[in-house]
This record gives C-alpha cells, structure tokens and sequence, in this order.
C-alpha cells in the first residue's frame, strides 16, 4: 500500500506503554519492533526505549517507543515517559481480572496528567492462551459452527472470541479468560479508547494497534508535516477509520489480521 | 584419595614453615585445636639443606622478596643474603605496612563462630597464630626459595601418624570422591522446581528434588517473612524458613548473632543485615568468608533496588512489611548472583573486575574519546565487553566500588533482563558502594560485535553472551536519558571515527588467549592473578581443559580452596602447593598480587613454580594491557 513514488512526509510520535507487570508490554513491542517473541521473557527493569516506523498511506509516522517496567516501585516514574507522549498503550492480561483494574487506574491518570491531545489504546494481550477456551465453548455453544475446525486460524479465534464471550461470561472459571472481550469494550467506548485484543506471542492484532494509534494521531499534533487536508476532518476520519479497524478485525470471519498488515514495517 | 606414598612423596600444603625438629610437636598442637575440616594442615618437616643448598631448587622456586612486607617479618628479614637475586623489593614495601592480620577477613576457621553463636572469633586464632608464627622469624628463610626440592624427604612418623588427618584436609580431595555426585547435581542445579500441585500430591517428591539442590539462598525479613529463595515457591519452603527464622531469632535474643553451622556436608550461614537475614547454604564446599560475600552481595543487589532509607522506612513503619511486592520483578537480579556464585565466579572469589585485554595506546585513545564527548550531566561512563570492562570513566573524587560493578554487570549479562529488549535501557538504580541513600540513572545501550553492523541498529535478541559490547553511562539526574544518548551516540561516532570500536570488536571476538599463549611450553592449565592494587584480575580462557560447567565448578572448588587458605587468618600463608591425582596446584600472595595456578596432575612442582613465575613476569609487561590503570578520569 506504499507509494514508492514520493518520499512520505515523515514524523515522530512519542508513545508510552503502560500497564500492570507481567501482562506483555514488552512483548508487544519485541513483536512490533522486531516481529519477533520470547517465552518467558525477564522483567523490564526501569524503561526501554525503541523505535519503529509504521507506513501510513499518506505518511510515515516514527514511534519513538517508551516500554515501560509495570513494578509499582516505577510507578513514581511514569509521568517522565508520558508527559508529552501523544500515544499511549494501556496493556491487561485477559487472563487475569487485576490488570484491568491496573490498567483502567493508568487511563485515568493519563486523561487527567497527560497532555490533553493523546490517543489512549486499550490492550487485552495474551489472546492466544484462550485458544482452548473458545474452541471448548464453541464445540459446546452450537453445532451451526461445526464447519470451522480448529486448524483454521487467527480469524477464526477472534471471532470465537467475540461470539463466546457471553458464554463465558458467566463464571466459567475453567477457562483461562478472566476478562471478557464485552466488558473492556464497553469500557474503552465509555472512555473513548481504541481498543484491541492482542497476541504479542501469535502477532495477533499487534500491527493493528499500532496502525490505528498512527491513524488517530491528529495530524495537528505531528510535526514536520505538510500542510494537509482540513485537520478536524482527517482527525475524525482516522479515528473512525481505527475504531472500524478495530471492529473489523475483531468480527472478520477471514484470516486477513495478520501482524504486520497496514504496516509496512 | 592418594596413597601415603604419593603424599610424601610431595607434601599437600607448604606453608612458610620452619622445617626444625619442633616443628612435628607443634604439628601436634595445632590439629589437636583445629579439629575440623579445612584447615589447613600440618606442615612436613624437612631437612634444611634443601632450602639453603640444594641447587636445584632454586631455578623453580618462587623468589619472594615481596614476603619482607610482611609486618612480623619486616624488621628481621633483612639480612637474608638471598633478597639480592630475588626481585627487587622496593615495590612491595610501601604497601607493608597495612597488610596486618588484621586487616584481613575474619577467621573463619576453628574459631567458636564455627560452633553456633560466637560473637568473638579471634581468641583461639590468635594463641594459634602466634605459635606458628614464632619459628618463621628465622631470617633464613626470607626470600629464598619457598618451594625446594622434597625429593629427597622421607616422612616422619608424625607425619604418617598425622596424615588421616590431612587427608581430609587436602584441598584437592574434595573434589574427588563426591564428584560422581555433584557433576551430576550441578547438571540440574539450575533446573526449576515446578509448583505444588493443587492436591498437594507431589510436595514430598519436589521436597526431594529441593534437597537436591547443592546451593541455596534464602532472604527474610527480621520478623520471618519470606522475601527471596533461590529455589522453590514459598509454599515448599515456608517450614524451612520458619525454622531458619525460630533458629536466627533464638540467638539474636541472646544477644549473640548465630553466624553458622554446620550440618553433614552442608555448611549454613547467616547474614543479619538491619531488618533482613539472609541464609547461605552451600555443599560446594566454600567457606564461611566467601559464603557472607556472596551474601553480602545480595543484599547489595536489594539496596540497590530500593535504597537503604527507603527499606529501613518501610520496615520501621510496619516491621511486618513484606519486601517481596517492592521487590517485584528483580528475583531475576538475584536469581543471577546466586547461580553466578554456584558456577563459581572469580569475579566474586576475588572481589575484582576482569579488564579486556587492549593495547595501552588503544585504550588511551577509548579514554581520550570518552573524556572529549562527556557531558556535564556524566557521572560514570562504562563500556563493557561480554562482562569484562573496556574503560571508564569517572570523576576524580569518585572511583567506582567493585561491588557496585558486579552488580551492574550481573544485570547487563546474567539477567538477560535489559539486553533481550533490544533498544536504549533507563534505568533507576542505587549503588549502595557509591552511595545507598540515593538512586542514579544508567543508560544502557548494547551491540552486537558479530556483524559488523550499523551503530546504533536494532541487535538480535539471540545474540549471545560473548559477544556483547555495552555502553553504560550513569547519572544523577532522571532527565538524563536524551542527554546520555547524545552522548552514546557521539561517543561511538567518535569510536568509529578512530577505529577504536574496531579494535574493541577484534578484542571481544579473540576472548580469552589460552594459557599456552600467555606462556608458551608451560604445565599450567589455568591461573587466576589479581592485582591488589587494581582490584582487577585476570585470567587465561577455561578451554581447553575446563570445559563445561561441571569442570568449570571443580576448578572453581579448588580456586575457593586455595583462597580460603591463603586468606585464613590462623595460618598466614603465602604459598600453599596442593597436590592431587587430578591437578596440582599453587597459590601464591603477596602484597601486590595474589596468584592462583593450576597444572595437570604430572607436573612438577619445578614445572608449575616457573610457570607462576613466568605468569608474574608477563603481568608485569603487559601489566597496562590487561588492567585499567587510572582510567579516564575528570
């Protein structure tokens, strides 16, 4: 989707990640950055700085990349990473409930300290340990799915996932989904937040997330950019743009989600 | 276990002792007081002209002029004839004077903190040490030949009659018959033990596969809270550090600290530091000195975390704190140090920092780069290759605490932690050396010396450990970061400009020369030299003939052996020879250095003192290559 032709206008975006310890921040960013994923991966110890491009269809947008360490002795040094930052990542675990009490304790932080402007995504990451629960609640749920068999993909779970969340919802605690997929949306559309499900060990929807933060960044904030179209507009437009992103890759019955689409990086 | 023959016929220990007739009663009184495993045995007595007369000796010897530093021995020593054709002795004697027995590390030999609950380790050692000191006054001795010609020796009964004893004294021997074992045990020392399951079912089989381990580490709080064990969940090892606990309490209201016991092969030692107790407990066979290092190092590795006032408030403030929620996330930091330790790190053994061997222009000009691209903000700069240091630089006024270094080094290259990430690191950290009240920042930036790859590009994550280059640079202010990184990247411009980073990378990538290369033709397999002066060591590769963990640990044994005795406060060596089956193996300290070397079991004793002596003389010429000295300094 490139155009080769004419060097992009090209700017920087600072982003921070944030979120309780343990639920993948890293790990989305090693996916982002290097498309790559580690297996028990160490604790982030302070921060770690990385950056990245993301090619947009009309520019490149530059992540300058602040993975933050989710240890509450850090907690003090937050306001350093997203004071100023234009994008911010708010990561749970959808296997465990506290981090998203963590991570809904960071979104208000941010909306009240952070700079007025910044696009705030919300991300349930581990989606691939809750392969087993939605095949198990789509074996029992209904026969009429009885076509997709397990060897189809990435798609195929997304949409389980929406479809079986109300199955789980209720106190299925075998499953290792804690968090259902309908309550943190609710949540993010309340709070007007991107919102994703990711697998940084699958690459599941990372790129995506990126992409939409790119999308929603408001071309006023970027600089070194062309004079563009009437800003308010493209603004509206990118949002609307990452949300049906994001809704299309949630329901899309195909497996077209991978990592890196929408970001030739 | 060798034969009687074979000991004789080359005695396990020399220290410097006077081979008179009297010498065998004395024996006689110092086992009977040092009843117990290590210490360091009784001397052979030997006919006198061997030292003196016979020539042969003295091509092979060890010429200690160095030895007149020695305080008891200083104002005597100077008549020995034999200090004209030792080396010269102006280096050593300025540093005399501080070495006094009692600047060295607490006994922790046969002293009562042996048995549970001394606070006062010196009486015994002291009676003891005055005896063997007396006879070692004899001038003759000084500076000649330490290590003669014992061929000709021919054991007395007391030496036979004692020799059970030192059989199990001798250092080497502990490597030995238990090592069928340990080279399987340590194979899984650092296999995880998985969780108790939900029923509780396996607990008994993972209690066992627990006590397996040859090392353990345990961390509490003053009121008995688990904060730290190297192995095992909390649920597995709560009776154990209950009992820890009951045991360290039980003393400390006494009023008289339980520093350790002992327990069959497993030796246990304590640590109270303010409002945490920390437990070593070691059947590797290391003593109670380099056990409480260890330990000290991991309280370390917590000031360094948290700061002391910050500990000390939490735990004032509700002394039931539990430090594992603040602690959060560095069990990996800890969990470096402990498996770093039981590997056996010279490092530690020696408390000094391994320098990467450069040409001292080449490293003038790394020193001149860092000096000309410092940024006011710069406290410390680093750069560190694959764990051993290229150069620094500091400000006058402040050097930096080896300790402090460790640290940072088992951070950027045990816990893979920082490196896996890839990208620039920001680090909070206190150096509890420097300063344990406060935090500094510490930017971090790696590269990987494989391919000769862009500055700055993103490393591989697989990279491996040796082939590391990392840029540390330290400051006060947590504003720091894009500051410090202007500074990396004009620093390694700069490297790169002068081919520097170049000659950096060849470094890393040769490693470590083997021993034959450091002195060709030699019988030594491996040595360890640390400058006194420096607080640096250095060392030839493990290859070709330690390789793998198992021979790793056993070399290592018998490094900490060989240190334990030299640093024993009762004996006061300063040479010990050991001989085994398997190695043989020379310890050797003087105020300047301290030398450890290790031949193959058919060398000779000629053989491997001439390699020590040759080791000592490359030092001295390529003294500024493998050491620091002074760095870049502001």
């Amino acid at each position: 989707m490139a155009d080769s032709s004419a060097p992009k206008p090209s700017s920087s975006v600072k982003l921070v990640l944030l979120g309780e310890a343990a639920v993948g921040k890293s790990s989305l960013v090693l996916r982002f950055v290097n498309d790559d994923f580690q297996p028990n991966k160490e604790p982030t110890i302070g921060a770690a700085f990385l950056t990245q491009k993301c090619q947009l269809p009309t520019r490149t947008i530059k992540f300058e990349i602040w993975d933050t360490a989710g240890q509450e002795r850090f907690a003090s040094l937050a306001p350093m990473y997203y004071r100023n930052a234009q994008a911010a990542l708010v990561v749970y675990d959808i296997t465990k409930e506290s981090s998203l009490v963590k991570a809904k304790h960071w979104v208000a932080e941010l909306q009240r300290q952070a700079s007025p402007g910044i696009v705030i995504a919300l991300v349930g990451n581990k989606l691939d340990l809750c392969e087993d629960d939605e095949e198990a609640a789509e074996e029992e749920s209904s026969g009429a799915s009885a076509t997709a068999a397990a060897d189809d993909e990435e798609g195929e779970e997304s949409e389980a996932a929406a479809e079986s969340t109300e199955n789980n919802d209720e106190g299925n605690n075998s499953t290792a989904r804690k968090v259902s997929l309908k309550e943190a949306k609710s949540y993010a559309d309340e709070e007007n937040l991107l919102f994703f499900e990711t697998s940084a060990k699958s690459g599941h929807n990372v790129g995506e997330v990126f992409t939409a933060i790119a999308n929603a960044i408001p071309e006023t904030s970027l600089k070194g950019r062309n004079a563009g179209a009437a800003a308010g507009a493209g603004t509206q437009a990118a949002l609307t743009g990452a949300n049906e992103n994001s809704r299309v890759n949630l329901n899309a019955a195909s497996g077209d989600g991978g990592p890196k689409e929408g970001c030739a990086c | 276990m060798p034969s009687d023959e074979e000991r004789g016929a080359a005695p396990a220990r020399e220290a410097k002792t006077p081979p008179q007739n009297e010498a065998s009663t004395r024996e006689g009184n110092t086992a009977m007081e040092q009843s117990r495993e290590l210490t360091p045995p009784p001397l052979p007595p030997r006919p006198l002209h061997n030292l003196m007369n016979d020539p042969s000796a003295s091509p092979a010897s060890l010429r200690l002029s160095t030895r007149s530093s020695r305080p008891r021995l200083l104002s005597q020593a100077t008549t020995a004839l034999s200090l004209a054709d030792a080396h010269p002795p102006s280096r050593s004697e300025s540093i005399g004077a501080s070495d006094t027995p009692s600047s060295r590390p607490v006994s922790r030999k046969q002293s009562p903190s042996r048995t549970v609950g001394s606070n006062d380790p010196g009486d015994q050692d002291d009676s003891a040490s005055l005896k063997s000191y007396a006879p070692t006054r004899d001038p003759r001795f000084d500076g000649e030949s330490i290590i003669g010609d014992i061929s000709k020796y021919v054991p007395s009964p007391a030496w036979k009659a004692l020799s059970s004893q030192v059989e199990r004294d001798d250092p080497l021997e502990q490597l030995d018959p238990k090592t069928d074992y340990y080279s399987l045990q340590i194979e899984h020392e650092f296999d995880e033990i998985p969780p108790i399951d939900a029923d509780g079912s396996n607990e008994e089989a993972l209690l066992e596969l627990w006590k397996t381990k040859l090392k353990h580490f345990f961390i509490l709080s003053a009121s008995g809270k688990p904060i730290y064990s190297r192995h095992g969940d909390d649920q597995l090892i709560s009776n154990y550090i209950g009992i820890a606990q009951t045991l360290i309490s039980f003393y400390q209201g006494a009023g008289d600290q339980l520093k350790g016991f002992t327990a069959g092969d497993t030796r246990f030692v304590m640590l109270s530091k303010g409002p945490l107790n920390l437990v070593a407990v070691s059947r590797l066979g290391e003593s109670d000195v380099q056990l409480r290092t260890q330990l000290e190092s991991l309280y370390m590795q917590i000031l360094s975390t948290l700061t002391l006032p910050s500990m000390e408030k939490m735990f004032s403030n509700r002394p039931s704190t539990d430090l594992r929620r603040p602690l959060a996330g560095t069990d990996v930091l800890l969990d470096g140090l402990a498996d770093g330790f039981t590997r056996g790190s010279p490092s530690t053994l020696l408390s000094a920092l391994e320098c990467l061997r450069l040409r001292k222009t080449h490293r003038q000009a790394i020193n001149d780069t860092l000096l000309k691209v410092r940024l006011p903000g710069l406290l410390y700069g680093l750069i560190v290759a694959a764990g051993r240091l290229v150069s620094v630089v500091r400000p006058k006024k402040h050097s930096l605490h080896p300790g402090d270094l460790h640290l940072i080094f088992n951070m950027l290259f045990e816990a893979g932690s920082v490196k896996a990430g890839g990208g620039e690191n920001w680090i909070p950290l206190c150096l509890p050396g420097f300063n344990n009240t406060g935090y500094l920042y510490m930017y971090v930036s790696f590269f990987s010396t494989l391919e000769n790859s862009v500055p700055g590009s993103e490393r591989p994550s697989s990279s491996g450990k040796d082939d590391e280059l990392a840029i540390v640079l330290i400051s006060a202010n947590r504003e720091g970061f894009f500051e410090l990184q202007k500074m990396r990247n004009d620093l390694v411009a700069q490297l790169e400009k002068n081919g520097s980073m170049a000659v950096i990378k060849a470094a890393i990538r040769k490693g470590h020369a083997s021993c034959s290369d450091i002195v060709p033709n030699t019988a030594l397999r491996h040595f360890l030299y640390k400058s006194r002066g420096n607080v640096q060591f250095t060392m030839p590769s493990f290859e070709p003939y330690y390789h793998g963990l198992v021979a790793r640990r056993r070399l290592m044994t018998l490094y900490a052996t060989l240190h334990d005795s030299i640093h024993s406060r009762t004996a006061h060596l300063k040479v010990q020879h050991c001989v085994a089956h398997d190695a043989v193996a020379l310890a050797w300290e003087t105020p300047l250095f301290e030398l450890y070397c290790v031949a193959g079991p058919q060398a000779s004793r000629e053989a491997l003192t001439e390699g020590a002596n040759r080791v000592v003389r490359w030092i001295r010429r390529e003294e500024e290559r493998v050491f620091i000295i002074g760095g870049a300094v502001f």
